[in-house]
């Protein structure tokens, strides 16, 4: 008996780790196809590549994967429906707005780690590293801010709280102006944030100091480094006391706080856990991806967007939810309008837009159709997956009645009404 | 044993009471911070402030029935219909294409509010059926799934309906050649006419609706499926035509409500649901979710607060109008979780 659960223990040891380094390791053999091997492809398959499956839309990504692996804190292990998750993608981004370029034209110079080239530029020049953690940690502190009026009231309240917190903060991102204080710049945005700097690998040769526009390749690794992280931490959380703690309270609530479960710190930490992976995200998206932060990205589509990839992944599924994440980020990013294109060049009909304009309607049947037949997601969670296969309640159960009882008089009245 | 239980019990005790008040004394501070602020706004510029109040009764009554909407799904499945904002905004859509393209009307004369009238019962007719339609083909199979799953759903349909809307209306706002300016007299340009025509076709519509809900056999069905799912099958309720029902109803008056918001706004777009549905759900939650009265009375206070914030003196103005609704939604549901009008309930196992 000892010796089985040791082994199970062991397994769940090793799976923590396998599933973050087989993710890097598909991720470095991406990389070395797309640094050594691409660029020196025939054309027209070069060409290919770059139209269907571009290094920029793998970068973005990974971005949205660590987004959909914090709201599946939040969602697939404690099971408390946020609607408002962009707020954190945008706090994550303006940290980064603040602490790694100039905002507001200030005249203040601040540097800390940042990359050498700056030295001479004005602003707050923060290293990526150094940002990650202080937006992480930001974003959890208003994560907790934001869940501590929630955690009185039940499941369908608590999304629209959450809701109404994400757009409390776009509408700020987009006003700017809070108490006289330009905050966010509004529609315009914070631009040139500082692109990450390698540091030591900047040594290595063909490594460049600093990941511009035109090293993509190299950003997918770094931002493969911190899904990789993300993954691990959801692993880890997952199967200790606090992890445990959250699956009690999604199965149901009233019998885990009748175990001992601490509701209101379990429910916090949920909150606390899923934010820092936003703030993460928020940083890696405005460093590494767009360079520039503003108010016009952080809307309500975007919450939905990330619960979407979350629910078609399978909801506390990490696996799941990474596999959903790459899938509809690329429909969204490029696989969408290319197979508009695609079919155009096939039928010689002009209906390419057509396909980008009713995105709506595609996410729209999809979580209509995910929700009727597959509710665990492509890839259901294994706990998921055991409850499902349960027999729901007879209506006779519901009503109090006796299985047993209820069998009989179901065949009586079968009988009788041949 | 007694000895050794009876002071942390004490100490617990004394802790929530001390919890309630500290609660209550914020809640206080709140009202009376809202009241200094009505107050200053009256005395700084009245007849701005009255002005703005009467344009926020005149959206707070458009508020009202979508909240109705809201309010009723939920007492019955207690399913929040996210779609719901974006029922009302195809609506609209039917509206207006009714009003304008159909009938070639442009301005709500005698003719034009026969017209109004007219694209205001198809609309009804279109969006009833198809809340009914999305309750056949979707909530229905999910009544017995996890809470989750139907809100996700609603979510979808939200995405469709928008999509609807995308396809009809356009991905821009879209502004519609209709006078809604009534003439008549008006007063800092808040026009008393307006007020008739939506008090007109809001108060039947509400009185219409307590009686079905209050006085018919439908209504008492209502209530019951509402109060006990199981129990009203045992007593021979078609639990499902119910439901069915309450969503036609619901339909129906965010069908009304889009028709409306078309005569006193004249242009509308593809999300335009999102915002006001998302206030019309405040608004039924302020109520008091599940309640009637609690919907029309949200629905009225969040109009009011909306304008007041929007056009008194002291008001933040329109770009900050989500955000104060919000924030008084957050702050409700710290202090009175049940709503103005709800009642408090204890989870059942």
């Amino acid at each position: 008996m000892a010796a089985v659960q040791r082994a199970s223990v062991r397994q769940q040891g090793v799976s923590r780790f396998v599933w973050p380094i087989s993710m890097l390791a598909i991720v470095i053999v991406m990389f070395v196809f797309y640094n050594n091997i691409e660029p020196n492809l025939q054309t027209n398959i070069a060409n290919g590549i770059n139209d269907w499956l571009p290094v920029a839309t793998f970068n973005e990504s990974m971005v949205w994967i660590i987004m959909a692996l914090g709201l599946n804190v939040v969602v697939g292990y404690a099971g408390l429906l946020d609607l408002g998750y962009v707020a954190f993608w945008a706090i994550g981004g303006y940290a980064a707005g603040w602490l790694m370029a100039q905002p507001w034209a200030n005249s203040w110079t601040f540097h800390l780690g940042s990359p050498t080239y700056l030295s001479q530029a004005p602003g707050i020049h923060v290293t990526f590293w150094l940002v990650l953690i202080v937006a992480g940690v930001v974003c959890a502190i208003a994560g907790i801010i934001i869940g501590a009026p929630t955690l009185r009231l039940r499941g369908d309240y608590l999304a629209l709280v959450t809701l109404g917190f994400g757009e409390m903060i776009g509408q700020i991102a987009q006003n700017g102006k809070v108490a006289g204080i330009n905050l966010t710049n509004g529609d315009t945005g914070i631009a040139s944030i500082d692109p990450i700097g390698t540091g030591w690998f900047g040594n290595l040769q063909g490594v460049p100091k600093v990941l511009t526009a035109f090293d993509d390749t190299y950003k997918l690794l770094v931002l493969a480094v911190l899904v990789a992280v993300c993954m691990f931490i959801s692993l880890r959380i997952r199967d200790g006391r606090l992890g445990r703690a959250w699956l009690a309270i999604r199965e149901d609530e009233l019998a885990a706080s009748m175990m001992g479960v601490p509701l209101v710190r379990t429910k916090l930490s949920a909150y606390a856990v899923g934010a820092f992976f936003g703030g993460l995200g928020g940083v890696g998206f405005a460093s590494a991806v767009t360079g520039n932060v503003a108010s016009s990205r952080f809307l309500f589509s975007v919450s939905i967007t990330v619960l979407l990839m979350v629910v078609l992944g399978g909801m506390g599924n990490v696996w799941g939810v990474t596999i959903g994440a790459v899938i509809l980020s690329w429909v969204n990013s490029t696989g969408l309008s290319q197979f508009g294109v695609q079919f155009d060049q096939w039928t010689g009909l002009h209906v390419a837009d057509k396909f980008q304009q009713n995105q709506f309607l595609l996410f729209g049947v999809v979580l209509v159709l995910m929700m009727l037949f597959r509710p665990g997601g492509l890839i259901p969670e294994k706990r998921t997956k055991k409850l499902m296969r349960e027999a729901p309640r007879t209506e006779a159960e519901s009503l109090g009645a006796d299985i047993t009882e209820a069998e009989v008089e179901d065949e009586i009245a079968l009988e009788e009404s041949r | 044993m007694v000895a050794v239980a009876s002071p942390s019990l004490t100490r617990i005790r004394r802790k929530v009471r001390l919890g309630e008040t500290a609660g209550r004394v914020v809640g206080v501070l709140i009202l009376l911070a809202l009241a200094v602020w009505i107050v200053a706004n009256v005395i700084k510029g009245p007849g701005q402030f009255f002005a703005a109040l009467l344009t926020g009764l005149d959206n707070g009554a458009l508020y009202a029935l979508i909240a109705l909407g809201y309010t009723m799904v939920y007492g019955i499945i207690e399913l929040i219909n996210f779609a719901h904002g974006d029922l009302f905004m195809l609506g609209t859509v039917v509206s207006a294409n009714v009003f304008v393209k159909w009938l070639g009307l442009g301005d709500l004369g005698a003719a034009g509010l026969a017209g109004l009238l007219l694209s205001m019962v198809i609309a009804m007719i279109v969006c009833a059926l198809i809340n009914v339609g999305t309750e056949l083909v979707a909530y229905r199979r999910l009544r017995n799934a996890p809470k989750l799953a139907p809100l996700i759903t609603a979510v979808g349909f939200s995405f469709i309906f928008q999509d609807i809307g995308i396809n009809l209306n356009g991905s821009a706002p879209r502004n519609w050649p209709i006078t809604t300016n009534l003439g008549g007299p008006s007063w800092n340009g808040f026009q008393f006419y307006q007020l008739l025509l939506v008090a007109g076709v809001t108060l039947p519509l509400l009185a219409l609706m307590s009686w079905i809900v209050t006085k018919t056999s439908r209504g008492k069905a209502m209530r019951a499926v509402a109060s006990d799912q199981d129990g009203a099958r045992l007593m021979g309720i078609n639990v499902n035509q119910t439901i069915s029902f309450v969503f036609a109803l619901g339909g129906a008056l965010a069908g009304s409500a889009g028709a409306l918001w078309i005569a006193t706004h004249a242009s509308n777009s593809y999300n335009l649901g999102l915002r006001l549905g998302l206030i019309a759900f405040t608004a039924a939650v302020l109520g008091g979710i599940g309640n009637l009265v609690g919907a029309v009375l949200g629905g009225l206070l969040i109009g009011v607060i909306e304008g007041v914030n929007n056009g008194a003196a002291y008001g933040l103005g329109q770009q900050w109008s989500q955000t104060v609704i919000f924030i008084i939604l957050i702050t409700l549901m710290v202090f009175r979780p049940e709503g103005l009008l709800g009642r408090r309930t204890t989870e059942k196992v």
